[in-house]
């Protein structure tokens, strides 16, 4: 459903974790939210330049479980749309 | 060679500890406390250090000369940003500036060897303090299960300190422990260390750190997988988290019961054995009627209570509880929570005040204190009594569907329902107005599954039963003293004055202008006062004024209560017992957690109101329309 060439268009205002479907991944870019919670998800392995893979959605939708860094985090869509990730749309052999 | 001396420990631990006090430190999730217990066993003891609200263990571990060496279990923490409180008390502590901790002349680092790219950050911060360290790479067993590998010899040289692979379960590699403990000490001589400042530089020096040990981790285990594809179902999940919460009650309630009632009749044997063997007179009366029914009446709970702990223990081990977390959060969003809060408010239902220091997880100061507000209205253990009490005496147990559920059932349904609902009314007006708060984030690590170990459940287990017996044996036995000795005075030539003359129907009396609207009588009164104690000294209270009462002393407790309520008084007793704020340790535990009165005092006033004014409308409501 994507250009081929947007693959590879780093910072895509439009991509955030948020907008991945559950099954696809990403590259780890930045966060826009206060420092106390980017340190926090950064001590979780949300490191950038990483990879997030969108797990599985939970009950309901909302919250989404997130592989990143040999670890499964839950967060809300909300929180999921302030991390701006390079989305990689051949999904790569799996983070463990 | 230095780095060499520093990285070797000896084969054999042999001599005196060169430590006194070491501290055992690493992420959450990674073992610490099961570690810990395997190192300590039942050498240990929970503690807090003055002014802060974070609970510590100590414990002591015998080398083979059988020395010991004190440990002190911090909290788990993932850096040493002291930020969060947790980490500033790790942080203060391995500073040595906490005050009523000796600083720790070495430290035991442990980390999950599953996760080492992450966890070795950690070990970089450690390091850095210059104490000499030893680094356990713990979960050997499942690494090795799944397929990871390291090297732990390469990584020692990188860090400079001695590493060791343990499994805190099997026990494997820990001897590594003790021969570090006699080992000279070497303060930690690492070849490079990362920019702390900068997160991708850190994770960066944590994977190359872990490459020069051919570090490799294990595989999720697929069966965590399988499981949350199960536990974490669009529909499934939510079924089964539904069938998990009834199983829990359902359990405290079938297996609990007979338990108590079994604890019951060998306490009253005692009473009576006891009641034979001593001489009769005062001292008969003060242990067997003050002493014994008092705090015995309170101990039959402790099997419902130990229960309840055991199951959210063995949800929380397993590792659903972080899955209920993430399922309820939805349902607490409406509230203007999130799922952070079900697990203390699931506490909640055993004790609130482990529940409210269970709160320290919600990282959302608000959020925090409107979870501590509204944990004291779920139904916790210490209610369990006296409704049971209440309930036996005066609903006549009829079946209300089929023969399982009866009427009995469904009033205690109602009173938890009750609470709850409270509860919910109340989180909902304080997070749209004075606990309103924009940016909530909700952030759950899901650990994988694992068996809960029996090891460190028991261990729980024992704490919270030293601390429910000490409460039965200091407060409630001290309460059931003071009652009896009110109850036996003013004395009239040696006499006991009849009970209608004592001081303590005098205190009654005093007080029951303001409880006659909710149909209590001057004992129910008495009782009530008591109970701002704890919540079920009523018990031992109601049994200690009947205990004294020729009229009513061979009466079960049930049927010398049907003296002092009338069917009305005792649904308002019930409804007042959902919602009042008796219990000081619950007001201790908010005052440290929020560490200010304000909050305690304006619960208890904002409970308490709420308790009279609803107790009121059910006495007159049932008197309008039932009785």
């Amino acid at each position: 459903m994507l250009f081929n060439f947007m693959k590879l268009r780093a910072n895509n205002p439009g991509h955030t974790l948020g907008d991945l479907a559950v099954g696809e991944s990403g590259i780890l870019e930045d966060f826009d939210m206060p420092q106390s919670i980017a340190e926090h998800l950064m001590n979780l392995g949300f490191v950038p330049g990483l990879e997030v893979l969108v797990a599985r959605s939970g009950p309901g939708g909302n919250p989404r479980v997130y592989r990143v860094d040999g670890t499964e985090v839950a967060l809300r869509r909300d929180l999921s749309r302030c991390i701006a990730v390079r989305p990689l749309h051949e999904p790569e052999a799996e983070v463990s | 060679m230095s780095i060499q001396g520093a990285v070797l420990v000896p084969k054999v631990a042999k001599g005196s500890p060169v430590y006194k006090t070491v501290a055992v430190v690493g992420p959450p999730n990674a073992g610490k406390t099961t570690l810990f217990n395997r190192l300590t066993g039942l050498r240990q003891k929970v503690g807090n250090f003055p002014g802060v609200t974070v609970e510590h263990h100590t414990g002591s571990f015998r080398v083979d000369s059988g020395e010991e060496v004190s440990l002190i279990d911090l909290p788990g923490v993932y850096s040493l940003n002291p930020k969060s409180e947790d980490e500033k008390v790790t942080v203060d502590v391995l500073n040595g500036v906490m005050p009523g901790a000796e600083r720790p002349d070495a430290i035991i680092l442990v980390l999950d060897s599953n996760n080492l790219n992450r966890h070795l950050v950690l070990a970089g911060r450690v390091i850095a303090l210059g104490l000499p360290t030893l680094v356990l790479l713990n979960m050997a067993d499942e690494l090795h299960k799944q397929g990871g590998q390291i090297d732990v010899l390469p990584l020692a040289r990188q860090l400079g300190t001695p590493v060791a692979l343990v499994s805190a379960v099997t026990g494997e590699g820990l001897h590594a422990v003790a021969n570090f403990l006699v080992a000279t000490p070497h303060p930690p001589e690492p070849l490079e260390l990362p920019i702390f400042g900068d997160p991708r530089h850190c994770r960066e020096w944590a994977v190359r750190m872990g490459s020069q040990a051919a570090y490799r981790p294990g595989a999720t285990p697929e069966w965590t997988r399988r499981l949350d594809s199960i536990f974490l179902h669009r529909i499934w999940g939510g079924v089964i988290f539904a069938v998990v919460i009834v199983a829990v009650f359902q359990t405290i309630f079938s297996l609990g019961q007979p338990a108590s009632d079994l604890l019951q009749k060998l306490l009253d044997s005692v009473a009576v054995h006891l009641g034979n063997i001593l001489p009769a007179g005062l001292i008969n009366s003060l242990i067997v009627n003050g002493v014994w029914k008092g705090a015995g009446s309170v101990l039959v709970f402790l099997p419902q209570i130990l229960l309840l702990f055991l199951v959210i223990g063995i949800l929380e081990d397993s590792g659903y509880l972080a899955r209920a977390a993430v399922i309820s959060d939805k349902v607490m969003a409406k509230v203007g929570l999130n799922g952070k809060s079900f697990i203390p408010l699931l506490s909640a239902y055993g004790c609130a005040v482990p529940a409210i220091m269970a709160t320290r997880t919600i990282e959302n100061k608000r959020d925090r204190i409107a979870t501590i507000l509204i944990a004291p209205f779920m139904t916790c253990s210490a209610r369990l009594p006296v409704y049971t009490m209440v309930i036996a005496a005066f609903i006549p147990n009829r079946p209300v569907l089929g023969p399982v559920v009866g009427t009995r059932a469904v009033a205690m349904l109602s009173l938890y329902v009750l609470g709850f609902a409270m509860a919910v009314a109340t989180a909902k007006a304080l997070k749209s107005s004075v606990l309103r708060s924009r940016d909530v984030a909700f952030i759950m690590e899901l650990p994988p599954y694992r068996w809960p170990k029996w090891k460190s459940l028991g261990l729980r287990l024992m704490d919270r039963a030293n601390a429910f017996i000490f409460r039965a044996g200091t407060v409630i036995l001290g309460v059931s003293i003071l009652l009896w000795a009110l109850t036996y005075l003013p004395m009239h030539n040696g006499q006991p004055p009849a009970i209608a003359d004592s001081a303590i129907a005098k205190v009654g009396h005093f007080i029951e202008p303001a409880i006659r609207p909710l149909g209590f009588n001057w004992r129910i009164g008495v009782g009530l006062l008591s109970s701002f104690a704890a919540r079920e000294v009523i018990i031992a209270t109601m049994g200690t004024l009947h205990g004294v009462d020729p009229e009513s002393h061979g009466m079960a407790l049930q049927e010398a209560l049907k003296s002092d309520l009338t069917p009305a008084g005792a649904i308002a007793l019930l409804v007042f017992f959902a919602f009042a704020m008796q219990c000081a340790s619950t007001m201790a535990v908010v005052r440290r957690e929020t560490n200010s009165w304000k909050w305690p005092i304006l619960q208890f006033l904002y409970m308490t109101a709420v308790a009279y004014v609803a107790a009121f409308v059910a006495y007159r409501v049932t008197l309008l329309y039932w009785y």
